[in-house]
C-alpha cells in the first residue's frame, strides 16, 4: 500500500502512514499541537498549515472550502480532521 | 444625593442624555443573578446601546437582549425616528446585544449593518439567511454621519472571535462593547453616580477577558493612544469618570502579577499529583527528580490534597510545561484533577506542554482521558502518559525519571526528531 510521510513541524516527528488516512488520524496519535473541535469538518477548530506537499493531500471538498473561507483560512491552509495523505512527503503545523 | 436619570416618563421608557448628540437607550435587567451559566451577578446587569446623531443620519451602536427589545425601542422612539437610522454598529454579536437586531432591521430596513469581518458568519447563523447587505470593517475604517465620524477598532477575542470597539472621534467616545464591562445594574448609570462595582469590573475581567491576555495587551495597544472622554461598555456602568484609569487596570490585570525567579532561557514545569496508596506519588518524585537533571528547566512538585484550585491555576497559567498523575478509580481520572482541570478554561493554554502519569488496579483510562482534556485544552502532548499497575517496579521508576527528563529537554527545545510509523502507534 502507499505510504505518505507526514512531518509535524510543531513536535519534530515524522510519521509513515497508509494512503487514506486522515491528518487527524495521525496528528492525535503522536500528540501534535494541532487542536480539534467538531471532527467533523464544521467548526473550523482545526485549521492547519501545511508548508510542503500541499498536493500530496486530497483536495479540500466543496465544504471544507466553504469553512475555510469563512473563517478566513489563510494560503495552504486545510482542516486536519477532512484531509487525507496521498503519498510524498506532507510538512505541517498548527496556525 | 445622586440624581437619577429620568428613565421612563408615564411608563414609557425613555433616552437617557449622554452628550447631546449621543444617547443611551439600553436596558436594565436588575432581577438576572446569573449570565450565560458561568458568571454570577448580585445585581443584575445592564443591556447598553446608543444612539449617535450626526448632520447626516443616525447610528445605533449595539442593541439589547431580545426580550428587553420594547424598552430599547421605546427609548429609541424618544430621540429619534427609524426612517433617520442610517448605521448600525455591532461590536459583539453574542444574543444579549443582538437580541433587537431583527426586528431593528425590520423598522429600519435602509439602515447598513457594521460589523467586524470576523463576525460575517456569526451574524448569517444569527439571521438565519444568508443574504442580506452589511459592511465588513477592520480596524480605521470609518464612516460618516456627516459631522460625526465613527471608527472602527478591531479587537478579537475580546471576549469572541468577532468583537470590535468604535469610536467617536468627534466626542472622544469609545463604544467598547464587552470590554471594560461588567454585569452591575445601577439606575444611576454612571461610574461616578452608581454603587461600588469594583468587584464587578475585577470579577468580569476574570471570567470573561482573562483567557485572552495576549489578545487584550494587543487590544489596549490599539486603544490606550486614544483621546478618552467617556468609555461607554455593553454591560454595567457608563464610564465618564476617569475613563482611562480602567484601560490601565486592564493592562495591569493582563500583565504578569509577579515574575517569577526564572531566568532568560529558562523553562518551568509543574507536577500535579494525587495517590491513594503512594504508586502515583513514587511515579511523580521520579518525573520530578529526571527533570531536575535537566539544566534551565525549574521544576516544582505539588500534591494536589494540599491546596484549593484557584492558586494552582495561576501557577500554571504562568508555566511553560504541566504534568498530572492520577490514579484510575472506577474508570476514571479522580475529581480533585477534573476539579483543577475544569478550572482553566480562564487562562491560555495555548503552546505550554502537557503530560500525564498514574498507577491503576484494573484498566488505566485515567491517563488517556487527561491527556484528552490536555489537548482538548490546546497543550502539546508530544510525549504518550506513562500507565503502571499498582506498585511500580525499579524499571518502571527508571521510565518515570525518563518520562521527566523528556518532558524538560521537549520544554527546551532539546529532544531528537523523532520517526515513526503509523502501524507501531497502538
Amino acid at each position: 500500500m502507499a505510504k505518505a510521510t507526514i512531518i509535524f513541524e510543531d513536535i519534530d516527528v515524522t510519521v509513515t502512514a497508509p494512503a487514506g488516512t486522515r491528518l487527524i488520524e495521525i496528528s492525535e496519535k503522536v500528540g501534535s499541537g494541532i487542536v480539534y473541535g467538531c471532527r467533523e469538518g464544521e467548526c473550523g477548530t482545526c485549521i492547519t498549515k501545511v508548508t510542503e506537499g500541499w498536493n500530496n493531500l486530497t483536495e479540500p471538498s466543496v465544504l471544507e472550502d466553504k469553512i475555510l473561507r469563512e473563517n478566513m483560512a489563510g494560503k495552504h491552509n486545510r482542516l486536519a480532521c477532512q484531509a487525507q495523505v496521498l503519498g510524498g512527503v506532507i510538512k505541517v503545523k498548527p496556525v | 444625593m445622586s440624581k437619577l436619570p429620568q428613565l421612563t416618563i408615564s411608563g414609557i421608557a425613555q433616552a437617557v442624555e449622554l452628550s447631546e448628540r449621543v444617547h443611551w437607550i439600553g436596558a436594565m435587567d436588575p432581577s438576572l443573578r446569573n449570565f450565560d451559566i458561568i458568571l454570577k451577578t448580585a445585581n443584575g446587569t445592564t443591556y447598553n446601546a446608543y444612539l449617535v446623531r450626526g448632520s447626516e443620519g443616525v447610528a445605533i451602536v449595539d442593541t439589547v437582549k431580545e426580550n428587553f427589545s420594547n424598552d430599547f425601542f421605546e427609548r429609541l422612539e424618544s430621540v429619534a425616528s427609524y426612517d433617520e437610522i442610517k448605521v448600525i454598529v455591532l461590536n459583539h454579536l453574542e444574543p444579549d446585544h443582538t437580541g433587537a437586531l431583527p426586528e431593528l432591521m425590520r423598522r429600519a430596513p435602509q439602515a447598513r449593518v457594521y460589523i467586524s469581518q470576523k463576525a460575517q458568519s456569526m451574524l448569517k447563523a444569527l439571521l438565519k439567511q444568508d443574504e442580506f447587505d452589511f459592511t465588513s470593517v477592520l480596524t480605521g475604517d470609518k464612516v460618516s454621519l456627516g459631522d460625526r465620524t465613527l471608527e472602527f477598532f478591531h479587537t478579537p477575542y475580546l471576549h469572541w472571535p468577532d468583537t470590535q470597539c468604535t469610536y467617536l472621534q468627534e466626542e472622544q467616545t469609545l463604544f467598547s462593547g464587552d470590554v471594560f464591562g461588567c454585569h452591575f445594574c445601577d439606575a444611576r448609570l454612571f461610574n461616578d453616580e452608581v454603587g461600588d462595582f469594583r468587584f464587578s469590573f475585577e470579577y468580569y475581567y476574570a471570567h470573561i477577558m482573562r483567557p485572552f491576555k495576549d489578545y487584550v495587551n494587543k487590544a489596549l495597544d490599539l486603544l490606550e493612544p486614544l483621546a478618552l472622554i467617556n468609555i461607554l461598555p455593553a454591560h454595567g456602568p457608563l464610564l465618564r469618570d476617569q475613563p482611562k484609569k480602567y484601560v490601565q487596570r486592564y493592562r495591569e490585570l493582563s500583565s504578569s502579577v509577579l515574575q517569577s525567579e526564572i531566568g532568560a532561557g529558562e523553562k518551568t514545569l509543574l507536577i500535579f499529583y494525587i495517590s491513594s496508596y503512594g504508586n502515583t506519588r513514587r511515579m511523580a518524585l521520579a518525573i520530578y527528580e529526571g527533570a531536575m537533571e535537566i539544566e534551565h528547566v525549574r521544576v516544582s512538585l505539588y500534591d494536589l490534597e494540599g491546596s484549593e484550585v484557584a492558586p494552582f491555576v495561576d501557577l500554571i497559567e504562568g508555566a511553560d510545561g504541566i504534568v498530572f498523575g492520577t490514579p484510575t478509580i472506577n474508570g476514571d481520572a479522580v475529581k480533585p484533577v477534573w476539579d483543577l482541570l475544569s478550572s482553566l478554561a480562564v487562562i491560555n493554554l495555548k503552546t505550554k506542554v502537557g503530560g500525564v502519569f498514574g498507577s491503576y488496579g484494573w484498566t488505566g483510562e485515567g491517563v488517556k482521558m487527561v491527556e484528552d482534556r490536555l489537548r482538548g485544552l490546546k497543550l502539546r502532548v508530544p510525549i504518550p502518559g506513562i500507565r503502571i499497575k499498582l506498585i511500580p517496579t525499579e524499571e518502571e521508576i527508571e521510565s518515570c525519571r525518563e518520562f521527566g527528563q523528556h518532558l524538560a529537554q521537549e520544554l527546551l527545545g532539546l529532544r531528537q526528531p523523532r520517526v515513526i510509523d503509523m502501524a507501531d502507534l497502538a
